[in-house]
């Protein structure tokens, strides 16, 4: 995850506290989707970030979970994510998702 | 007016592995943050040699040996394939070896900040000498070099940025100024370099094509740096600094700036001028950005596989009057990102694709080959980033499938008809959209292709200024070899005729037939 992007969710999460912050990916890839979930819940993986060794243990969603699809309105999902949600690998990226969440999530 | 032509390309690569260990920033930012790190001192043992690099086959396809198509018949990983009797030079431009390319920023430098140690340009300068664009009038211009002692002073106690070759110091840039730190030599090193791997993409261009340097009217710059002082620091102009070195005498220009699409912003801006009748003969023309050398080099290191990312990249695309033969830039079929166009993919698909098909009446399968972000899958797949033209190809389908001309069965298949797999290096703006150009050229003139579209593609929230994305796009299409448009008005003829016949019919009515 980019060094600034981490910088936000780590501000964000002093400023609401972390019950109070879920955090939206938009990645193509699992594996990319995963390190950055990685990094908001266990910290930075590649230690070069401001989430280096902080463990936020926030929840995390990818924007092509059906939990967060059921969650928003559905026209606008469409809009937004159809055309995604017909290239991407989904259940890749559910099950990377899945065990981020399983294995870090605090909330 | 007759739209504008593209008439040729040259594409350059020059492999640079100690700037991957010195100036990428990824590795320069890991110095900072992590400087006794397992991944500084495991890079040297993963850099390619030179000979590695040129047998690459998307670096060969790069500089137009082998078709992008061919890149199927190599199955991937690339890194451990070969092309070969693989060449340094390609129908397009060649692969540069670092040596020769300090020398060359060397060459371009005009305010004498460039420094080479003495030794170092004694054997370089017979390979300048040797070098079939540069040749002895440059070698010449190398002079005899500089003691190391002297060199080390300027690194030392002068914030001189240091140039290494096979991990020793061999030179240095001196900064430009005390004080500003737009000209210091952190700076002035990022811009040589762009200028001079621009430059050699230009000598390319112009040798590979027969053309007549002095015929180009004007250039313009579309690479990802900013020259200037402290009191204007993207003042410019790195298009007349290109242009001077490589003996435009009759050319002026300027630089375009938008991230990874400026260059095909600089395309539909060259095709405007020449069609307007401004200009002629255009060239649009990047440098190399040594700030993204090894960029996902953790990805490639942890991965136990070669840096990959250890060239930088340079084009030059002539545009110019029809010709009657060069494939032509359909200026009525262009797409962009409008502000108000919003960020999600499928909008900017839209935006981009179906709206210039659109405006011609045209389908999403009535382009042949779509030239999107041709980024090498090779480097971006281990880092995690995955195939970028896949995803491309995969989302135009899936806007197909949307607008009912595709089926949703098509969607895995559309890129392997209308797609190439990528070749570029993910330099930013040099694998956007351009890459394709002079292998297209080739194709139109070979009828293998009627149409193709070039994406650019840019994120521009990278400067803080806007969360805004943006992209511009624009349709080639073979020449049909008329090189005048039909004159919209009435010619003198039609209204020697109108005038015959309503004379007659007044000579009819006074005669009171």
């Amino acid at each position: 995850m980019d060094l600034e992007n981490q910088k936000r969710v780590k501000d964000y999460t002093e400023q609401y506290g972390g019950e109070n912050v879920v955090v939206v990916l938009g990645a193509a890839e699992a594996e990319a989707a995963g390190l950055a979930a990685e990094t908001v819940t266990n910290g930075d993986p590649t230690y070069a970030g401001p989430l280096a060794g902080v463990q936020l243990g926030l929840r995390v969603f990818h924007a092509v979970e059906p939990s967060f699809k059921e969650a928003v309105d559905a026209e606008a999902f469409d809009e937004q994510i159809g055309m995604m949600e017909m290239v991407l690998d989904v259940d890749a990226i559910v099950t990377e998702m899945t065990n981020m969440r399983n294995e870090f999530t605090k909330y | 007016m007759s739209y504008a032509v593209v008439k040729g390309a040259g594409y350059v690569l020059v492999h640079t592995p100690d700037m991957v260990f010195h100036n990428g920033t990824t590795q320069s930012t890991e110095r900072i943050v992590n400087p006794q790190s397992e991944y500084l001192s495991k890079l040297p043992t993963h850099f390619r040699s030179y000979e590695e690099v040129v047998a690459y086959p998307p670096n060969q396809v790069y500089i137009g040996t082998i078709k992008p198509e061919a890149l199927k018949s190599y199955e991937m990983p690339w890194y451990n394939k070969k092309v070969e009797n693989a060449e340094r030079y390609g129908r397009h431009g060649e692969i540069m070896p670092q040596d020769e390319f300090l020398a060359l920023m060397k060459l371009v430098d005009v305010f004498d900040l460039v420094k080479l140690e003495k030794a170092f340009t004694n054997a370089v300068k017979p390979k300048i000498a040797k070098h079939p664009l540069l040749k002895e009038a440059f070698a010449a211009k190398l002079k005899d070099g500089e003691e190391l002692a002297e060199i080390e002073k300027y690194v030392k106690e002068q914030h001189a940025e240091p140039l290494y070759h096979n991990e020793k110091l061999v030179g240095c840039i001196k900064r430009a100024h005390d004080i500003d730190s737009n000209l210091n030599a952190h700076v002035i090193h990022e811009n040589l370099i762009v200028k001079a791997s621009g430059a050699l993409a230009f000598m390319h261009l112009i040798e590979k094509n027969n053309l007549d340097v002095t015929s180009i009217d004007y250039v313009i710059e579309c690479s990802e740096e900013a020259c200037g002082d402290m009191n204007q620091r993207g003042g410019g102009n790195f298009a007349k600094a290109i242009a001077e070195v490589v003996g435009a005498i009759n050319a002026t220009g300027s630089d375009t700036r938008g991230f990874c699409a400026a260059p095909t912003h600089a395309l539909i801006e060259a095709a405007a001028l020449v069609k307007a009748g401004v200009f002629e003969n255009v060239v649009i023309v990047a440098g190399g950005a040594v700030a993204k050398l090894g960029m996902n080099g953790k990805d490639h290191v942890k991965k136990e596989m070669p840096v990959l990312e250890d060239v930088l990249g340079g084009f030059a695309i002539l545009i110019s009057k029809n010709d009657g033969v060069s494939p032509i830039l359909r200026t009525d079929l262009v797409g962009r990102h409008k502000v108000g166009t919003g960020s999600s993919p499928q909008a900017v698909i839209t935006a981009l694709v179906t709206e210039p098909l659109d405006k011609g009446g045209l389908k999403i399968t009535d382009i042949d080959k779509y030239s999107v972000e041709m980024q090498n899958p090779d480097i971006t797949k281990p880092a995690g980033a995955g195939d970028v033209p896949e995803a491309n190809y995969k989302m135009i389908a899936a806007l197909g499938v949307k607008r009912n001309e595709l089926e949703r069965s098509d969607v895995p298949h559309f890129a392997e008809k209308h797609g190439m797999p990528g070749w570029a290096p993910t330099q930013g703006h040099i694998p956007s959209g351009v890459p394709y150009i002079g292998h297209a050229v080739e194709a139109f003139k070979k009828g293998e292709i009627e149409r193709a579209m070039i994406v650019g593609k840019g994120s521009l929230f990278l400067g803080r200024m806007t969360n805004q994305f943006d992209g511009v796009s624009i349709v080639m299409e073979g020449n049909n070899g008329q090189t005048e448009a039909k004159p919209s008005g009435v010619s003198e003829e039609e209204v020697k005729l109108m005038i015959a016949e309503a004379m007659k019919n007044f000579a009819s009515h006074l005669l009171g037939k």
